[in-house]
C-alpha cells in the first residue's frame, strides 16, 4: 500500500445536467476504495473543505465535493459564488440530491471504486446529507450539526430550508451524527427528537452530542474549533465508514 | 446555523471590488458566520449589482462595536455638511 493520492478539480453532472466543478481526492493504489461524497458547508466550496476531501484519500477512500453553487459562474470566487446562491435562498433541495447522485456517480466510475458510496456534510450540509441519504440509494451519511431536520427555521431565516423529519422513513442507509452540546441550531433537544423518531422507525443511526462544543467544531480555520471534539469526531468517522464503506 | 434577518435594500452609488470599479444597485446586511474575519459571528455587509454578476461585490465583515461605530460615523459625517449635499437629487448640480 502507498499512500500518495491525486488531488484537483474536476466536472461532474449534477441534478438535470448540470456541469459542476468539484474537488476530488483519491489515492494512488490499486486496492478497491470506497466512495465519499462531501457536501461543503454554507459559506461554500472554500480551502477547509478541500483539505476534508484529501484526508478522506488519505484514509484510503475516493472523495469528491461539488461545487454545489457552480452555477453562479465559473471563475466567480467561492466566496462571491456563495453570496450570491444565499441572496436567493440557498440551493433547492432536488438540486442538492442531484447533485450529490452526480458526484457518487463520478466515484462508482473510478477504476477502484468498490460501490459504496458514503455523504457526509457539515452545517447546511449537515441537513443536506439527511436530506441525499432519504432520497438516494447509499451505503453511510454522516450529519455533522445540521439544522432544520426537525424543526422550522425562524421566520425570518433567509433560506428556503424545510424540516425533513417527515422523510425519515425512507433513510436509505445508517446514520452517524455528530453535535455539539452548546449549539442551538439543532439544540441537542433537537438531535434528540431525531433519534427518537429514527428509533420507532427501526432506522440505523448512533448520534454523539459532545460537551464543550457549539455550531461548527470541526473547523480549524474558525474560532467554534473545539479540538477534543473534532479530534473525537473524526475517529467516529473513520470507524463509522470502515464498517460501512467496506468491500 | 448562522442567521435570522437579512435587511435588503437599494443602493445608488459606486464602489470598488475585485475587478475595479462598478455602479452598485443592492445591498445587504446580516448577521452570521464570516468568510474571513476571526470571529465565531460578524455584521456582514455585501453591497452588490447582480446585473453585472456575483462578483461585482464588496464585503465587509465587521464586529458589532465596529458596525455601530461606522453607523454612527456615517450619521456624523452627513450631519457636519450641508443638508442634501450628497443627495441622489443632487446628481446632475
Amino acid at each position: 500500500m502507498t499512500d500518495a493520492m491525486w488531488a484537483g478539480t474536476v466536472a461532474v453532472t449534477g441534478h438535470e445536467g448540470a456541469e459542476l466543478e468539484a474537488y476530488a481526492a483519491r489515492p494512488l493504489d490499486s486496492a478497491p476504495h470506497g466512495g465519499v461524497v462531501v457536501i461543503h458547508h454554507m459559506p461554500g466550496y472554500d480551502a477547509a473543505t478541500k483539505e476534508i476531501v484529501r484526508r478522506f484519500a488519505a484514509h484510503g477512500y475516493a472523495a469528491i465535493c461539488p461545487n454545489l453553487y457552480s452555477r453562479e459562474g465559473a471563475g466567480v470566487s467561492p466566496d462571491d459564488q456563495a453570496a450570491a446562491a444565499r441572496a436567493k435562498g440557498g440551493v433547492p433541495d432536488e438540486q442538492l440530491v442531484g447533485d450529490v447522485a452526480g458526484g457518487a456517480a463520478y466515484l462508482n466510475g473510478l477504476e477502484h471504486a468498490n460501490g459504496k458510496i458514503g455523504v457526509i456534510g457539515y452545517c447546511s450540509g449537515g441537513r443536506q446529507t439527511f436530506l441525499a441519504a432519504c432520497s438516494l440509494q447509499i451505503d453511510a451519511a454522516v450529519d455533522c450539526y445540521g439544522a432544520f431536520v426537525v424543526n422550522s427555521p425562524p421566520a425570518e431565516f433567509p433560506l428556503a430550508a424545510t424540516p425533513l423529519i417527515s422523510r425519515a422513513a425512507d433513510l436509505s442507509c445508517p446514520l452517524l451524527g455528530l453535535f455539539g452540546a452548546d449549539d442551538q441550531f439543532p439544540s441537542p433537544e433537537e438531535v434528540g427528537v431525531l433519534s427518537t423518531e429514527l428509533d420507532k422507525l427501526g432506522k440505523d443511526h448512533e448520534f454523539h452530542v459532545f460537551p464543550d462544543a457549539g455550531h461548527g467544531f470541526f473547523s480549524m480555520d474558525r474560532p467554534a474549533y473545539r479540538p477534543a471534539a473534532a479530534v473525537e469526531g473524526w475517529k467516529k468517522v473513520f470507524d463509522f465508514f470502515g464498517r460501512h464503506l467496506a468491500a | 446555523m448562522c442567521t435570522y434577518l437579512t435587511e435588503k435594500i437599494r443602493v445608488d452609488g459606486a464602489a470598488k471590488g475585485a475587478s475595479g470599479w462598478f455602479t452598485v444597485t443592492d445591498g445587504m446586511v446580516y448577521i452570521d458566520h464570516p468568510y474571513h474575519a476571526c470571529q465565531e459571528h460578524t455584521v456582514n455587509i455585501d453591497i452588490t449589482n447582480p446585473a453585472e454578476g456575483p462578483s461585482a461585490r464588496v464585503a465587509i465583515e465587521l464586529t458589532e462595536e465596529a458596525a455601530l461605530a461606522l453607523v454612527e460615523a456615517i450619521h456624523k459625517a452627513l450631519a457636519a455638511a450641508p443638508p442634501g449635499l450628497a443627495a441622489a437629487a443632487r446628481r446632475s448640480a
